[in-house]
């Protein structure tokens, strides 16, 4: 396996699902509040005024991009957080419990089993099932238990499917009128108008390090007259929304990012879009190899396939060793691949799910790219059947 | 050679893992995810993955975990539990050795293509005159494992590497500490690795099987205490029994798990003397054995003179020189060649009558 210079120069990177690089715009405009413009913005000097002035700049780009008010945009210490502050917030404040899909990110699904919540079924194509979440809040009215709020995923993060936001609004709208309604928007941001989102929400999580900003710096868009109790008290921060010293260089990293990624948005789907086709064309020629969920149901850049008859962890040590770098499910904290609840919820069979691959593309991702993950893929699924067909033969 | 070597987080597997790398091998280690639930014990807790993680830095190796809970669920948790529920004495290591580290994990790194799969036990390889491969005792004679990888065969030796089973622990841990290795000072595991200290034994089973509280009797049938879960019983047990002190020790010499009315028989010394003992799942290490042997039944168990005559497909019946200490049923039977240097195979033990 290679050195760290090595992962920097050859490696074919397809995993930006999980984290993707900054673009180099945004770490030139963060530099300088980390450097000589340090202050604290919520002091009362002229190096703090211009630190506020940065912040309440950035609020307004980030505002402008998501179709919101700036004072609806409260900065957060990352994805997890914005979801937690969601839905636990949500609940903290108003009582009653939260509803979600079966397939939402944990840091969705723990909060709201936290809460003993319910979770609603999805479709085969990891879409919430409607008439389940019908159902599900129908019934729980009639039990006289109080929704504080619904959370649907804008975009899922293992198979990339696409939530329609605005139907699921109508019916929380008709089943649970006082419930708040939260997406999580963290996968979302690099492929689907923002502001297209958010005038269906209450409340809309996004995470900077996703489109190509600083890890540890979340959004939270909350919604005039939707008031969730904070999850950190202190200073009294983001109208007491979120208290804690501002990461200023965060907030400004943040929206040089998200507006980079708005003004690209169009061109980098269609690009990533052609780049994504040709790779799962390629891998499900291979035998055993299906596209998990149908990609007109899914963003452009993932890619989730399935292959029968082989194991993730060979599969991704195979890939890792020859420099491509993908992954399976999430991974838990000990580092070792967790079985999906995602393919889980879908009802795929065992062989499957043990078989599965997300390739998750993004800005930096190139033709050779894709040219390089379809030969080494193609390799490994190849080596790996020789290898154990021949240990069948032996034994 | 391509070396998959197997780290727990221990010292022992720490100090292996350097060995294969200053000889010049290409190693790679890995972390098995055993256990999913909670644990403070074991060799697969997140702290312990740090552990091996950190390690494998230091050495300059690279470091992956696979995720093994479901099969560790399968071939090694569910067993035990349904053990217990019997009336059985089961020894989980052992079972993880034989569906795991030499099945799965040996598997899996066949699969990717390495030569071998290494591990830190205190064991070692040598041969016989006609080249065949055998497993012989680890230096450390206090610290040795050749017991609970009994199942290893000749075949899978070829493929098999122990590093550190020429070393003492003391050495192992002088080395781990020269290198400046984080687990040079931890102490060994002891416990089995699910199954948390804090809470223990019957805390676990408990979650998982009705406990049911038994009558303990004395030979003649006469109730003489009361245990509060027959499942934790375990033969020639003599603590716990509720039977008042005082009288001459007594030892459980039966344990009757049956749905009616679980009973512990218990006895003196004498009564848990036999003169044979069945044992079942026999394997192999080469050939199928009979003949004069020494038998270990436990991991540091005193090796005892027996003679071994085989009874059936994988099954045998040991005869002791001596009346000797019956053994409780679930527990493995291990055989050594008479100068206790090698193991010849090893099976379980079935319930001997009364």
């Amino acid at each position: 396996m290679s050195s760290l210079k090595d992962v920097e120069t050859l490696s074919t990177y397809l995993d930006h699902a999980a984290t993707t690089s900054m673009h180099p715009e945004v770490l030139d405009a963060m530099r300088p509040w980390q450097e000589t413009l340090f202050a604290n913005p919520s002091g009362s000097h002229r190096a703090a005024r211009a630190a506020r002035k940065a912040v309440d700049e950035a609020r307004e780009v980030i505002a402008a991009e998501l179709g919101v008010q700036a004072g609806d945009v409260v900065f957060t210490g990352g994805g997890t957080e914005s979801d937690n502050y969601a839905i636990s917030g949500s609940v903290r404040a108003r009582g009653g419990t939260a509803v979600c899909s079966a397939v939402e990110h944990h840091a969705v699904l723990d909060p709201v089993e936290h809460h003993a919540g319910r979770t609603v079924a999805v479709t085969a194509d990891a879409r919430i099932d409607v008439d389940d979440l019908r159902c599900v809040l129908d019934s729980m009215t009639s039990a006289g238990q109080e929704v504080a709020v619904v959370s649907v995923m804008a975009v899922n993060n293992e198979v990339g499917s696409c939530n329609d936001i605005a139907e699921v609004a109508s019916v929380v709208r008709a089943h649970a009128p006082n419930a708040w309604l939260h997406t999580d928007a963290v996968q979302a941001a690099c492929w689907v108008d923002l502001s297209e989102l958010t005038p269906h929400v209450d409340l809309l999580s996004l995470s900077a390090h996703k489109f190509g900003g600083p890890k540890g710096v979340g959004i939270t868009v909350v919604s005039n007259g939707v008031t969730p109790e904070p999850l950190m008290r202190g200073g009294g921060q983001e109208r007491g929304r979120r208290s804690g010293t501002i990461d200023v260089a965060g907030a400004v990293g943040t929206a040089t990012a998200l507006h980079i990624t708005g003004s690209q948005r169009a061109t980098a789907s269609q690009r990533v879009t052609s780049l994504r086709d040709e790779l799962l064309d390629a891998l499900t020629a291979i035998d055993g190899v299906t596209e998990t969920v149908p990609r007109l149901r899914t963003v452009p850049g993932i890619a989730h396939i399935c292959v029968n008859d082989l194991d993730s962890e060979a599969l991704l040590f195979m890939l890792d060793e020859a420099d491509v770098y993908a992954s399976a499910a999430s991974a838990c904290a000990s580092g070792a691949m967790e079985s999906s609840h995602v393919l889980s919820a879908l009802g795929l069979s065992d062989d499957l799910r043990r078989g599965a691959l997300r390739l998750s593309l993004g800005h930096t991702s190139s033709s050779a790219d894709i040219d390089r993950a379809i030969s080494v893929i193609t390799n490994s699924i190849g080596q790996l059947r020789e290898r154990k067909a021949a240990r069948k033969q032996r034994a | 050679m391509r070396v998959m070597i197997g780290m727990s987080g221990g010292v022992d597997s720490s100090v292996a893992a350097a060995l294969l790398h200053e000889q010049g091998h290409d190693v790679v280690g890995v972390t098995m995810r055993l256990w999913g639930g909670e644990s403070d014990t074991g060799c697969c807790s997140v702290s312990d993955v740090d552990d091996a993680r950190r390690v494998a830095q230091q050495i300059g190796i690279e470091h992956v975990v696979f995720n093994f809970s479901e099969e560790f669920d399968e071939h090694v948790v569910q067993p035990y539990v349904d053990a217990h529920q019997r009336g059985i004495t089961p020894n989980p290591c052992i079972e993880c050795n034989r569906h795991l580290k030499f099945d799965r994990l040996a598997e899996r790194a066949d699969e990717l293509g390495f030569d071998a799969v290494a591990t830190g036990h205190h064991a070692r390889i040598g041969s016989h005159a006609n080249g065949r491969l055998r497993l012989e005792r680890g230096a450390d004679l206090a610290k040795d494992q050749s017991y609970v990888l009994h199942m290893v065969t000749a075949a899978g030796l070829e493929h098999t590497s122990f590093p550190i089973g020429h070393m003492t622990k003391d050495e192992v841990r002088s080395h781990a500490a020269r290198l400046g290795l984080r687990t040079a000072g931890k102490p060994d595991s002891q416990d089995v690795c699910f199954i948390s200290r804090a809470d223990g034994r019957e805390h676990f089973l408990g979650n998982r099987i009705p406990l049911r509280s038994a009558r303990v009797v004395d030979r003649s049938g006469s109730q003489i205490g009361e245990v509060p879960s027959v499942e934790m019983v375990t033969l020639g047990q003599r603590r716990g029994l509720g039977v008042p002190g005082g009288g001459p020790v007594r030892y459980v010499i039966g344990v009757d798990v049956s749905d009616d009315e679980p009973t512990v028989v218990t006895g003196d010394a004498d009564d848990l003397l036999v003169s044979s003992q069945k044992v079942h799942s026999m394997t192999w290490v080469d050939e199928p054995f009979e003949g004069d042997a020494l038998a270990q039944t436990s991991a540091h168990g005193e090796p005892r003179p027996c003679r071994v005559t085989s009874t059936g497909d994988r099954e045998l019946q040991i005869d002791w020189g001596l009346r000797s200490t019956r053994i409780a049923p679930g527990q493995s039977v291990v055989l050594y060649d008479p100068t206790s240097t090698w193991v010849i195979g090893g099976g379980i033990a079935e319930r001997s009558p009364l």
